[in-house]
């Protein structure tokens, strides 16, 4: 009965997301009469924004401000990204503090002191600008707060059950968190590390599975207008940086020896591979953060593409059959949300093992 | 031909590539499963994660084409 009421909110939920994704493709850059360009919609919809777009209400956009926080010469620059007016295209100036700043295409500049229009060469060079050093709060920082705030309740919820219950038989959230633990554990940890040593590199395996799969999750969620967290490849690259330090750390003598010396092969060989495995050993992270990056982007592109139809075709006919696509999309994308973390979090343990394998 | 029109027919063969590995992966599993329904559950959920390594290779095709178009 129970687990029927879960089903029902939950297919609710879905459906309502899905009804969102249509209100998402209200461009406030669009005037009357221009052509609709999909790539440029696209575009702006998986790229990081100063601004949480929600949706647009009688041609005004509705949307959540954000601060702005640069690093100048004169110090410290903090302002409200509604001082922009929704502008994008660099006519909109704000003065604040002895400068004057501008945003075009999602990145602030600031004019030089005679200047009062954005200027660009050939090449997209600012010819009177340049961009002060950005520690803003954009709408990825906004929705990675966001997942580390829904993690900490969901783990802390599930930590405090346990501490009373007598028995230690999950209760509430605990009984869904558990067999995920159970899971990253047995199926991850165990066999990639080894029976012995998996427990160091527990802490880290759980938190990079649960992170990098809630965030995928919130990308799916059309009313937060394409937060697309983990398909920006600064977060990936991140989270790859830590894999190769933890690797390059853990490295025993062993590990060492096969990418310095590979035992077992004669010696012109050995030098042959030295370089290569020098190569491969930059390599693997660098796959775990393009494979993140892009499947996760591809999806959101294909779920935009599939629905600009609609706009570029001009016709409500094609809207079924785009609908019923995205639909199929999405379905699979919930899939993708959880294989993408499992397969960064597998690949991680498998590094983890090579580097502490021991000799046999 | 532009390099627009160049990126979509590289976005094409990398779309060939991964539709050839991913019809693999689905054949062989299929008949491991035929030989074995006991291990069903392993075999599908090993050929997911290795459907989704093909993919990602498509992929990183696309992206690069994304970027070139």
């Amino acid at each position: 009965m129970r687990l029927n009421t879960f089903k029902n909110v939950l297919f609710s939920v879905l459906f309502l997301a899905i009804s969102f994704a249509g209100y998402a493709f209200e461009n406030s850059d669009s005037k009357e009469g221009e052509e609709f360009n999909p790539k440029e919609m696209i575009l702006h919809h998986v790229k990081d924004a100063h601004e949480f777009h929600l949706w647009d209400w009688k041609g005004r956009p509705v949307s959540l401000s954000l601060p702005i926080i640069l690093w100048t010469d004169n110090g410290l620059t903090t302002f409200s990204s509604s001082k922009f007016h929704h502008d994008d295209n660099g006519k909109v100036i704000v003065e604040e503090n002895g400068n004057k700043f501008v945003k075009f295409h999602e990145k602030i500049y600031q004019l030089e002191d005679n200047a009062s229009v954005i200027e660009f060469d050939e090449e997209h060079h600012p010819i009177n600008a340049h961009k002060p050093l950005n520690f803003s709060i954009t709408r990825n920082v906004f929705m990675m707060w966001v997942s580390v705030v829904v993690l900490l309740l969901i783990f802390l919820t599930a930590a405090r059950s346990y501490k009373k219950s007598s028995d230690g038989v999950p209760t509430g959230i605990a009984g869904f968190v558990e067999p995920l633990i159970v899971f990253v554990r047995d199926e991850i940890g165990k066999p990639m590390i080894g029976e012995h040593k998996y427990k160091r590199y527990m802490p880290y395996l759980l938190t990079i599975f649960f992170f990098i799969w809630i965030n995928n999750i919130f990308g799916l969620i059309p009313i937060l207008n394409g937060a697309n967290l983990s398909g920006n490849i600064a977060f990936t690259c991140t989270l790859a940086v830590f894999t190769f330090i933890i690797t390059t750390l853990s490295g025993n003598s062993n590990y060492w020896k096969h990418i310095f010396w590979m035992p077992g092969v004669p010696v012109p060989m050995k030098i042959f591979l030295m370089p290569i495995e020098i190569i491969g050993m930059f390599v693997k992270p660098i796959s775990l953060m393009i494979r993140l990056f892009a499947n996760i982007t591809a999806g959101h592109v294909i779920i935009l593409a599939l629905m600009s139809l609609i706009f570029v075709f001009k016709t409500v006919a094609i809207a079924p059959v785009s609908v019923a696509f995205s639909l199929f999309i999405t379905v699979i994308e919930i899939i993708v949300t959880a294989i993408q973390a499992y397969i960064f979090t597998i690949l991680s343990a498998l590094y983890f093992g090579m580097a502490t394998e021991d000799h046999h | 031909m532009t390099i627009t029109g160049i990126a979509a027919i590289g976005a094409g063969l990398a779309a060939i590539g991964a539709g050839v590995g991913i019809g693999k992966i689905g054949g062989s599993a299929m008949d491991a499963m035929a030989r074995q329904p006991e291990m069903h559950g392993k075999i599908q959920s090993s050929a997911l994660i290795l459907a989704a390594f093909v993919e990602a290779v498509a992929l990183f095709g696309v992206v690069v084409a994304f970027l070139q178009g």
